[in-house]
């Protein structure tokens, strides 16, 4: 039995998708079964991430309406044997499948693959109610921002309030530059607020911008910071220790949040 | 339902029978819960000659429809002959000293009321709310918002281990840091109203206001 792990936000444009393009590709580089789903009905862009948009035959809602079994659906990765998407319907909206049907759809997944990583809408509403039925973990996604921390802290009360298990911290985008000279928030500040375990951190990386544009996930790429950062995540899953990135930061910080984090 | 739940006790007095009603669960799983039980397991005491019965609400405050819905339910029973229904009016027993202990962690969108002094043990972070008729004592963060006396009490106060709120209400006033305050220092702070205007100070400055307090003087 797979596990089902949610990527999720609450504010929008903070690295939700890639981040589950990223990770789900880590795990294949790892050698996992991996199914990524993406419950984004009516604005679907993990297929486009993924460089796998001219492949989509069937999709999320032709499977809870019962019109293809659940393996035609299934988009097979061009790179990867063991990767495969599950794309969102971009015709119809969030409304048209119901948590009940999503949670089905991931169950039978789970027999099949070692993980599922479930790419969630922004918002609070239908969207989110469908991504979080069939999750057994999830991952919060957020930018050092305010507005992002914010929506973050909603989320993962929604989150303690369902049936999905404690709830792990990705903090996107940092730009070590800025968070030294102040004018970015610090993953302690963060953190406080938050109060949930980080399970990894992510620089700005332009190489994350052009790599998705190419439909070519970045973890592919060994010289770009961002996918050193995704692989880290996709170790700490499968259960390594993995010590942070060592980002551009004052060695007291950083050695405190690495106590944080059971590795200090 | 499981049998095993206890918000409705029934016991026997020499004359009939004493329905006692638990005050504090939801009235819905209260109705739920007296509704099994005629129905299924004390059936065989309830069926017989006629009964005399008084039920027993507690402190619960219950209106009129309520009471109707809990006769409704005992008149489903032909042999039970409703003699008293009473519910204890003990709204003005409740010590309005007593502090209210409550733990966890408000996040953005939640909002907490407590009918009375509360002590929090946790955070609430900014987008949380906190709401009470009487004091508010946070061993935590506030970075929320926090109303104390709700109901105009204008003598409630606002304590926090770090007092950094989006807003803070007492009564009907309302504040914003930190441009209507004075310079912060980071101990536990309070505030207060005074003469209609919002004022922070430090803890164990609060004997100043509350002349009632037990004071420790040292032995």
């Amino acid at each position: 039995m797979g596990e089902a792990i949610v990527v999720t936000s609450g504010k929008g444009g903070v690295g939700k998708t890639t981040t589950t393009a990223n990770i789900g590709t880590a795990l294949a580089l790892q050698g996992k079964k991996v199914c990524l789903v993406d419950t984004d009905i009516g604005l679907r862009n993990l297929d486009v991430v993924m460089g796998l948009e001219n492949r989509i035959i069937y999709d999320l809602v032709d499977v809870a309406e019962g019109r293809c079994r659940l393996n035609q659906a299934l988009v097979k990765d061009k790179r990867f044997d063991e990767l495969y998407m599950l794309p969102a319907a971009q015709t119809k909206d969030k409304t048209s499948v119901t948590p009940e049907q999503v949670k089905d759809i991931i169950l039978e997944l789970k027999k099949e693959y070692e993980y599922i990583l479930i790419d969630c809408p922004a918002g609070i509403e239908h969207g989110f109610r469908n991504a979080i039925a069939g999750a057994d973990k999830a991952i919060v996604v957020t930018t050092p921002e305010h507005a992002a921390v914010r929506d973050a802290d909603r989320i993962i009360g929604l989150l303690e309030q369902s049936s999905v298990e404690s709830p792990k911290l990705v903090v996107n985008r940092i730009r070590p530059g800025l968070v030294k000279s102040g004018d970015m928030l610090d993953i302690e500040d963060i953190l406080q607020v938050l109060n949930i375990d980080l399970i990894g951190i992510v620089p700005d990386d332009e190489l994350v911008i052009k790599a998705a544009n190419s439909g070519e996930p970045t973890v592919m790429n060994p010289n770009s910071p961002a996918a050193i950062a995704y692989r880290n995540i996709a170790r700490r899953i499968l259960g390594d220790a993995v010590p942070l990135m060592q980002l551009d930061r004052k060695p007291g910080a950083f050695s405190k949040f690495k106590k944080f984090f059971g590795m200090g | 339902m499981t049998v095993k739940s206890k918000h409705v006790r029934i016991k026997g007095i020499k004359d009939g029978l004493v329905f006692l009603l638990d005050d504090k669960c939801p009235f819905e799983d209260l109705l739920s819960e007296l509704r099994y039980k005629l129905e299924h397991s004390h059936q065989n005491i309830l069926t017989g000659p006629i009964v005399h019965v008084d039920v027993k609400l507690g402190s619960r405050p219950v209106t009129d429809e309520d009471k109707a819905a809990v006769l409704e339910i005992l008149k489903s029973q032909g042999n039970l002959l409703i003699r008293s229904i009473e519910a204890v009016e003990d709204q003005g027993n409740v010590d309005p000293e007593a502090l209210f202990l409550m733990s966890g962690m408000l996040r953005s969108g939640q909002v907490l009321h407590h009918q009375g002094n509360l002590l929090f043990l946790g955070d609430v972070n900014p987008g949380g709310t906190i709401t009470c008729s009487g004091d508010i004592y946070i061993l935590g963060a506030l970075r929320g918002m926090a109303h104390a006396g709700v109901d105009g009490n204008q003598d409630a106060i606002i304590a926090a281990s770090l007092l950094s709120p989006t807003q803070l209400r007492i009564a009907d006033v309302i504040s914003r840091p930190p441009d209507e305050w004075g310079t912060r220092e980071s101990s536990m702070e309070f505030a207060y109203l005074s003469s209609g205007a919002m004022q922070i100070d430090k803890i164990h400055n609060i004997v100043k206001l509350r002349q009632g307090l037990n004071v420790f003087k040292g032995v």
